[in-house]
């Protein structure tokens, strides 16, 4: 675990708004030199804290107009592999997320579909297909806000 | 609108949110100025809303995630605004969501071990205003995340 000072944590800020800007940018914008910004990125990029990179798209201008969020339980554990389940689920293109979780379910998984009665063919044909599937329950997305967290 | 090229473009570059420009424009089979003026239109049409760093909290010592998934009193006219807007306070939730189905919100939370998970439980959690039913779901792995659109 590293120990952030508070110019790593509005270098951190920074990126999260935008990583396509460069240290030079960003540092002229925080009052530092190139080198010494660049460092610091380097620095985060190196210790894991920045993990990657990830396109914000607008899903509904893509024509992805639902998504859903489905808890999924497994309905016959310790006879189904969890790696089988896991690799299966993770291969749908409609699938963006796979969470292994404890709890009321077992998996957590992110769907994308055109809309409702798409959804309907991705959980009929798609996710109700795979081995071990028990019991899901489907929550829609109605809107969604990532938080800068206790770096803010 | 977005035609096949505009699709293949954001194919690759959602896959790889790090290449540079030229490696982007290499991977489409396209000139660099053709995939600059693209990515300039989609982001200037919002198609594109941005390219984010991502976060690895644990790098940052938050050992625990955990999904605390909250339906409210709607006996309250203002429960959802009121619910919101508490929660977004919270620095330890790091996210918020909201949906149609059994469940109202949801929040994610992180802390660095279960005392810390407690405390921000009992202190900042608990005491969320409208809260009807409360539910925890502690993140065990995560197998997929790259939250790749199927373009």
């Amino acid at each position: 675990m590293i120990e952030l000072d508070t110019v790593d944590r509005r270098i951190l800020r920074a990126l999260v708004q935008d990583a396509t800007q460069s240290a030079s940018a960003l540092g002229r914008k925080l009052g530092l030199s190139q080198p010494a910004t660049w460092r610091r990125i380097k620095r985060l990029r190196e210790t894991g804290v920045i993990a990657g990179q990830r396109l914000d798209l607008d899903r509904e201008r893509l024509g992805f107009g639902v998504s859903v969020f489905l808890g999924v339980k497994l309905a016959t554990k310790g006879r189904v592999s969890l790696e089988d389940f896991e690799r299966a689920v993770s291969a749908i293109p409609e699938v963006q997320t796979v969470e292994h979780i404890l709890g009321v379910y077992d998996y957590r998984l992110r769907i994308v579909a055109r809309d409702i009665a798409d959804f309907e063919r991705v959980l009929r044909r798609r996710i109700m297909a795979l081995p071990g599937v028990g019991d899901v329950e489907a929550n829609v997305l109605l809107s969604e806000e990532r938080r800068p967290g206790p770096i803010g | 609108m977005l035609d096949d090229l505009d699709r293949r473009l954001l194919r690759h570059y959602q896959r790889d949110p790090g290449v540079s420009p030229s490696e982007l424009a290499d991977l489409a089979g396209v000139t660099p100025a053709t995939c600059a003026r693209r990515l300039s239109r989609m982001q200037t049409t919002g198609v594109i809303r941005a390219n984010r760093a991502v976060i690895d909290w644990r790098a940052l010592g938050y050992e625990i995630e955990v999904s605390v998934r909250v339906t409210l009193d709607k006996s309250q006219p203002r429960a959802f605004d009121e619910f919101g807007e508490a929660a977004r306070a919270v620095p330890e939730v790091v996210e918020v969501q909201t949906f149609l189905g059994r469940v109202d919100y949801r929040l994610a939370v992180i802390a660095s071990d279960m005392t810390h998970y407690r405390q921000i439980y009992r202190t900042a959690i608990l005491t969320l205003p409208h809260i009807n039913e409360i539910e925890a779901l502690m993140h065990l792995s995560r197998i997929k995340s790259d939250e790749v659109l199927p373009l």
